[in-house]
């Protein structure tokens, strides 16, 4: 066998390419064979869309139009929204499958072979990713099938909308990751990432800002979901995007990094 | 590279404030099986977890296919192969994307990792089972795919964490065909194990774990040698025969007053024998049971261990 008795730096990097790209098989083979969970989370989103849409929608799109009831201005207001709640709800299957991984021995034999240490959790992160971004697509689905249209988005713009999903998804994951991580089992790491799915119902996602109380306004204008939200509102729908779009991309940086260092850390921990 | 598999000296090793290893000393000749044997919680797993690379130690010296464990932890694992306790498999996918698995992260080439892969269940007697799910294999299959994981890369040392606990009798006498076929090749098995009779099986030397240190070691013969555990048993249903013959040989005796039994040391020679049979008879005494018997591993395991002697009631039926 290879014994990578003092591995150069390229050689370390290919083999850690190598293992989570293994990692990343297993992972997406575990998504492909056992697609309740997956499915499962998907429906969150999707019910709440139509609950918003086809039975507060009036009511809803009364408040947002102006007055006059106009159920395609409110579909396209909640859009943006539910399509970042499905990555929050995706993760929690993140969490979860974290979890029940580190139950397993196998998990165990890993860490006694040559592989590269943080090809397991790069392996759930990849695909988590992936998972995620296959959700968005669906769900983005649903909503023009109910009579979602991003008004005139430049190509640039539909770019920028899918970095900001990959990027949200991304730090989203690696928190999921900590949280799956910390639980010791299954169930705890699924209320553990509970916030990761209310969170957006505290956030611009349903309601506008203005239309809150004016104490809770800071927290929910300052809390991940609404600047992501907001500016992918702008990037679809060409509404103001100001201040947000770097709060945005601070909150995804930040929670990415912060989510990086506590996974790897609980990770690296020795096992009890 | 040294002759020695594993070396290790001083190990040392405390969760909190409770020390589980206390300075063990550890020396493994290539192409052996060494057993480790203790009671539970005597440490066991904790050593093979340590010379496995999953936890690290407190204190010793340690080196594993001729590395500083400290100091080269991956070197350590690209020439070692792990079984624990509890397996090691990933039941979500079926036996053979298992063995994919382990031939990927080995770095095989594609078409020897399908070609290992195949002769290994074929080998462990999976190839029907190959295409089923992990998770709906019974306790010795899942045993198996583990181990034939574990061979994928080729190890030259093994660690087996009490690999037969849970087995059926026929799963186990298979485990431990598989366990002697490993050395023939040369490779070095390393195996804990709470069965006497697994150990006296199967390894080369023993040594026994109590509370964190080598009580002994040596081979099983060397051990039994230890303990002076050859006795005759005489068992009795009446009362008063029992307590004639446990006065009549007052001098030599342990007696069970509540089993009505009684243990003469011997050493199981005819002679000895005669001369026993002879005093029962010039009392009049007739047991209900006379039964030789020969220091095995358990007086040992129960001298080493527990301080007192074995329990009377269970060793046959342990058997």
């Amino acid at each position: 066998m290879s014994s990578p008795l003092a591995p150069t730096r390229p050689a370390r990097l290919s083999l850690a390419l190598r293992d989570s790209a293994t990692m990343l098989r297993r992972n997406l083979l575990h998504a492909r064979r056992y697609p309740s969970l997956t499915l499962n989370l998907l429906l969150t989103p999707i019910m709440l869309l139509l609950l918003f849409v086809y039975i507060f929608g009036d009511t809803m799109s009364a408040g947002i139009g102006g007055g006059a009831p106009d159920r395609s201005v409110y579909i396209a207001y909640i859009v943006p929204g539910l399509l970042l709640m499905t990555i929050g709800s995706t993760t929690i299957g993140t969490a979860v499958s974290v979890s029940n991984d580190m139950t397993e021995g196998i998990i165990a034999r890993f860490r006694t072979m040559a592989i590269h240490r943080g090809s397991v959790i790069i392996g759930h992160v990849v695909g988590s990713v992936l998972q995620s971004i296959v959700s968005v697509v669906l769900v983005g689905a649903v909503g023009v099938a109910i009579g979602f249209r991003s008004t005139d988005a430049t190509v640039l713009e539909w770019l920028a909308a899918f970095g900001l999903l990959v990027l949200f998804a991304t730090a989203l994951t690696w928190i999921a990751v900590g949280m799956g991580l910390v639980s010791p089992n299954a169930e705890a790491a699924s209320n553990n990432a509970m916030p990761l799915i209310l969170l957006p119902l505290l956030s611009s996602a349903f309601v506008p800002l203005d239309a809150m109380p004016g104490w809770f306004r800071p927290i929910a204008e300052y809390q991940p979901f609404t600047p992501a939200i907001e500016t992918l509102r702008g990037l679809l729908l060409g509404t103001e995007i100001g201040h947000h779009g770097w709060l945005a991309v601070a909150w995804c940086l930040g929670l990415a990094v912060l989510g990086y260092v506590w996974s790897t850390a609980r990770f690296d921990a020795e096992p009890k | 590279m040294t002759d020695l598999a594993i070396a290790a000296t001083g190990l040392r090793k405390s969760y909190g404030d409770k020390t589980v290893l206390d300075g063990v000393d550890l020396a493994v000749p290539e192409g052996t099986i060494f057993s480790l044997l203790g009671p539970n919680g005597a440490g066991k797993t904790t050593v093979v977890k340590i010379l496995s690379t999953l936890t690290g130690a407190d204190g010793g010296e340690i080196r594993v296919g001729g590395h500083d464990l400290a100091t080269h932890p991956q070197a350590v694992r690209a020439g070692i192969g792990v079984t624990g306790q509890f397996s090691a498999v990933d039941g979500l996918i079926t036996g053979e994307e298992n063995m994919l698995l382990m031939a990927d992260l080995h770095h095989l080439p594609k078409a020897e990792g399908r070609r290992v892969a195949a002769e290994l269940l074929a080998r462990f007697d999976l190839a029907d089972a190959a295409s089923k799910p992990a998770s709906t294999y019974s306790g010795g299959m899942k045993r198996r795919l583990d181990i034939a994981m574990t061979l994928v890369g080729d190890p030259r040392i093994i660690f087996l964490d009490e690999p037969t606990t849970g087995l059926d009798p026929r799963s186990r006498h298979t485990m431990w065909q598989i366990i002697r076929e490993l050395v023939t090749g040369g490779v070095t098995v390393f195996l804990t194990t709470q069965y006497l009779e697994e150990a006296d099986e199967l390894a080369d030397r023993i040594a026994v774990l109590n509370d964190g240190k080598i009580v002994a070691e040596g081979t099983a013969e060397q051990l039994k040698r230890l303990v002076p555990g050859g006795h005759v048993r005489l068992r009795f249903t009446d009362p008063a025969a029992y307590r004639r013959a446990a006065f009549a040989l007052h001098d030599e005796v342990t007696r069970d007053d509540t089993s009505l039994v009684l243990h003469i040391p011997s050493d199981g020679s005819q002679r000895e024998l005669r001369l026993l049979l002879d005093r029962l008879d010039a009392c009049g005494i007739e047991a209900d049971e006379l039964t030789v018997h020969t220091p095995d591993l358990d007086d040992v395991f129960f001298a080493l261990t527990g301080g007192t002697r074995r329990p009377v009631q269970p060793e046959e039926a342990a058997r």
